[in-house]
């Protein structure tokens, strides 16, 4: 048998969550990717070249945030001109953090800026070179419903009454299939039900409910049809009632139920919805951020795109207001927050961070989780779920490999 | 043959574990010289691994120089398979461990040319000096390896036909399906466990007790392929009280009072790894003659050492040396010195011709309390036992 020619690197005194379960084992990584050892062992006859002591901590898998849409200054719907810059920087800035994948995710907008911006925001490896992993664009809007369009334009909703040309006017199909990795509409907005399953035939792209007044019966019906995410549950969405629980309502299903994303800030979702949520369908809770711009940045007032912000405490007003103008939280403080609100264990907080998401989107196999043949993208966390270590693709992620493109 | 009894396994687990991890260092192996050392699979070796996984840890223990062969592998099994036993070694302790895998040698049971691979594997065997330490666990059969009753006792590595008792004892390894077990195994034969230079069996639990019973109370038999230890000069069994059960009292007592004429006369650190008495001072002999606690080591304390036997010039620290020539120390003519008078003092003399004045006056010690010695163990390797 060849032996193979990278370096083997072991993760030692660790727990490593393998099997849905946090267990003393080690785990090896070869050319970027997760190794079987046994095959390393016995048809290879190598053993470890580089061995990492994990000093007890756990071994995760790196996170995926599937709903981001600006950090550390740049956003991804406003910064058309200088969007590669804006993907660059992000990419870096979140994989410090230790979310190695995300989806940069786009609010409402008119089709010249998706035709513009949409090449930028596909699929791209993660790497010390690149930061985290694009795993392409979720594009949220614009057919979504204008009673629950939160803080987008409504200038740019728009309906899909003439199908598949619709969507491809907007955002044009071929973009779509190479770029997207999910659309966010509304269900209940004319055409949309009877195109999903069309476009997710065409264009390969997974389909998101949210921004939406839907009725418990229309939501039900896109699932069907292969809605298989909703979007930032419980905001913008029409609210639970007991006898139309809208969205909402799609958690309590007897028979199968989707994914869900849940922001896990505090702050737009009371913990005690979140928890309501979670026991409701535990296999389909995604974490995210739904961060905004002023992520990471340092408490004080911004102006980003056409909004005046105001960034301190945790929160993000309109200036001058007590409108939350979206979220700054770390993927990894919604972890340590979700654990708080529901008492749930590592395993799962840990799972609706990354396994979840990558699920969602179809790519369980190789991210989102720790199996043989992943991808290497793993962090090293205490026991309190801070992060102490970040790998992507094998390789240690620093503040002195990553380096952002621009000087904030 | 030694035979030591503990209480439950896992004492059983840890001495065994230890009295390798003490082998190894004493050998002190090297590249051009490795301890070969023979594994076993099963439930009770796991334990064993543990222990010696966590020798490793806390650095008491190298596995650098060590070579293995294992004792058995299931035919047709794909390696990848989690209880094929390449799976189980290395789940239990190769993943943990020193021991490079140029090191290890294991049957392939998915070879296509078996016998070929099984004669490929004894030559391994020679080639590399031969097993120092061949450890062992046995079956509710009293099977070696896959040695089933009826194997010859000189057998050497082959492919077996498990028994249809093997097979349901090993469901339990494949979610409680006999039809998914293998029903062939590649397995060293009784004489390759024979040639090795120390075996050691771990024996534990009521459902051996059978078999442990055939093995030291009756004779050499191929319906119990363990009994073979008879044979060996230099065997051990390591057992557990429930292992005991089919013995009868007076051997059971019998193993145990050696054990403790030399844990409280004789003194731990005078008696070698492989049990024969190493250098006595002349502190311990009068020890030996005043604190006799017991009738029977009173009895024992009234031999005294033949100075006029201290003709073996290899001190008895060679006794467990490991290169073959020295197998031969000690043997034989020493049974018959008797000494009765309890004042000479030979303080310097060489002991080793001591253990097998021990061995007859702890029988005829035992012959005053009743004991008909019948079942004393022809004297080893400078060691009665």
């Amino acid at each position: 048998m060849e032996s193979s020619s990278g370096s083997i690197t072991q993760f030692y005194n660790c727990l490593v969550l393998k099997d849905h379960n946090l267990v003393k084992d080690y785990l090896y990584v070869q050319d970027g990717k997760i190794i079987d050892p046994a095959k390393m062992f016995w048809e290879e006859k190598r053993t470890p070249d580089v061995r990492i002591d994990c000093k007890g901590g756990i071994v995760a898998p790196g996170y995926i945030d599937v709903q981001i849409n600006g950090a550390f200054g740049y956003d991804f719907s406003n910064d058309t001109d200088i969007i590669e810059e804006a993907v660059e920087n992000i990419s870096k800035g979140l994989l410090l953090q230790g979310c190695t994948a995300y989806c940069p995710t786009t609010v409402s907008s008119r089709p010249e800026v998706y035709h513009k911006v949409l090449p930028h925001l596909g699929p791209r490896k993660g790497s010390i070179e690149n930061g985290a992993a694009v795993l392409g664009a979720h594009i949220e809007g614009p057919f979504i419903s204008p009673q629950k369009k939160g803080a987008h334009e409504l200038a740019t909703l728009r309906t899909a009454k003439n199908g598949l040309s619709d969507f491809d006017e907007c955002y044009g199909l071929e973009n779509l299939r190479k770029y997207a990795a999910y659309v966010t509409m509304a269900p209940e907005v004319e055409g949309i039900t009877d195109t999903i399953s069309a476009l997710i035939k065409e264009t390969g792209i997974s389909i998101a409910s949210g921004h939406s007044n839907a009725t418990t019966a229309q939501a039900d019906e896109a699932f069907k049809k292969g809605a298989n995410m909703i979007t930032h549950l419980f905001n913008a969405m029409h609210p639970f009632h007991q006898r139309d629980p809208g969205i909402i309502g799609l958690l309590g299903a007897s028979d199968s139920r989707p994914f869900y994303g849940i922001i896990c800030d505090g702050i737009h979702v009371h913990p005690h919805s979140v928890m309501i949520a979670y026991y409701a369908h535990p296999n389909g809770a995604c974490l995210v951020t739904d961060a905004m711009s002023a992520q990471s940045l340092p408490d004080g007032f911004y102006k980003l795109g056409e909004m005046d912000v105001d960034v301190h405490g945790g929160h993000v007003y309109i200036k001058g207001t007590n409108t939350i103008a979206g979220s700054i939280a770390t993927l990894a403080e919604c972890v340590r927050k979700f654990i708080k609100f529901t008492g749930a264990s590592k395993v799962e907080a840990l799972e609706n961070a990354t396994l979840h998401p990558a699920q969602m989107l179809g790519i369980s196999d190789k991210k989102g989780t720790l199996t043989h043949g992943a991808d290497a993208d793993i962090l090293i966390l205490n026991q309190d779920l801070d992060v102490q270590r970040v790998f992507i693709a094998g390789v240690e992620a620093t503040s002195n490999n990553v380096r952002f493109k621009q000087k904030l | 043959m030694r035979l030591i009894i503990r209480e439950d396994p896992k004492a059983v687990a840890y001495y065994t574990a230890n009295y390798v991890r003490q082998r190894i260092n004493e050998f002190k192996p090297t590249r051009k010289r490795p301890f070969v050392l023979g594994l076993p699979t099963g439930s009770t070796p796991v334990e064993v691994y543990w222990h010696l996984v966590d020798f490793y840890k806390r650095s008491e223990v190298t596995f650098r120089n060590v070579v293995t062969f294992s004792m058995d592998e299931y035919v047709g099994l794909p390696q990848s398979h989690p209880e094929s036993y390449c799976s189980f070694m290395h789940r239990h302790l190769y993943d943990h461990i020193d021991l490079h895998p140029k090191n290890i040698h294991m049957l392939n049971g998915n070879a296509e040319d078996l016998a070929a691979e099984c004669q490929r594997y004894e030559e391994k065997i020679k080639e590399v000096g031969g097993i120092e330490l061949f450890l062992g666990g046995i079956g509710p059969d009293g099977h070696i390896a896959f040695n089933e009753p009826g194997s010859s006792l000189e057998s050497v590595t082959r492919v077996k036909t498990l028994a249809y008792e093997t097979v349901l004892a090993n469901a339990r390894f494949f979610g409680g399906d006999v039809n998914k077990v293998p029903k062939l195994a590649l397995t060293v034969g009784v004489g390759t466990v024979r040639a090795a230079r120390e075996v050691l069996l771990i024996i534990t639990g009521a459902h051996k007790a059978v078999a442990l019973a055939k093995c030291i109370e009756e004779g050499v038999n191929h319906m119990w392929t363990l009994s073979v230890v008879q044979l060996h000069p230099s065997a051990m069994i390591v057992c557990d009280e429930d292992a005991t059960l089919e013995l009868h009292v007076k051997t059971v007592r019998y193993f145990k009072s050696i054990e403790q004429v030399q844990e409280q006369l004789i003194g731990r650190q005078n008696i070698s790894l492989k049990g024969s008495i190493s250098k006595l001072t002349s502190s311990d002999i009068s020890h030996q003659f005043s604190a006799a606690t017991d009738p029977m080591a009173s009895s024992a304390a009234g031999v005294q050492v033949d100075p006029s036997n201290s003709d073996s010039e290899s001190s008895a620290h060679d006794d467990y040396s490991t290169r073959p020539e020295s197998e031969d120390d000690d043997v034989g003519s020493l049974t018959d010195s008797q000494h009765s008078d309890n004042g000479s003092d030979t303080s310097n003399a060489d002991m080793s011709s001591s253990t097998n004045a021990l061995a007859a006056s702890s029988s005829d010690a035992q012959c005053t309390t009743g004991f008909s010695g019948s079942s004393v163990p022809a004297a080893t390797v400078g060691s009665p036992f």
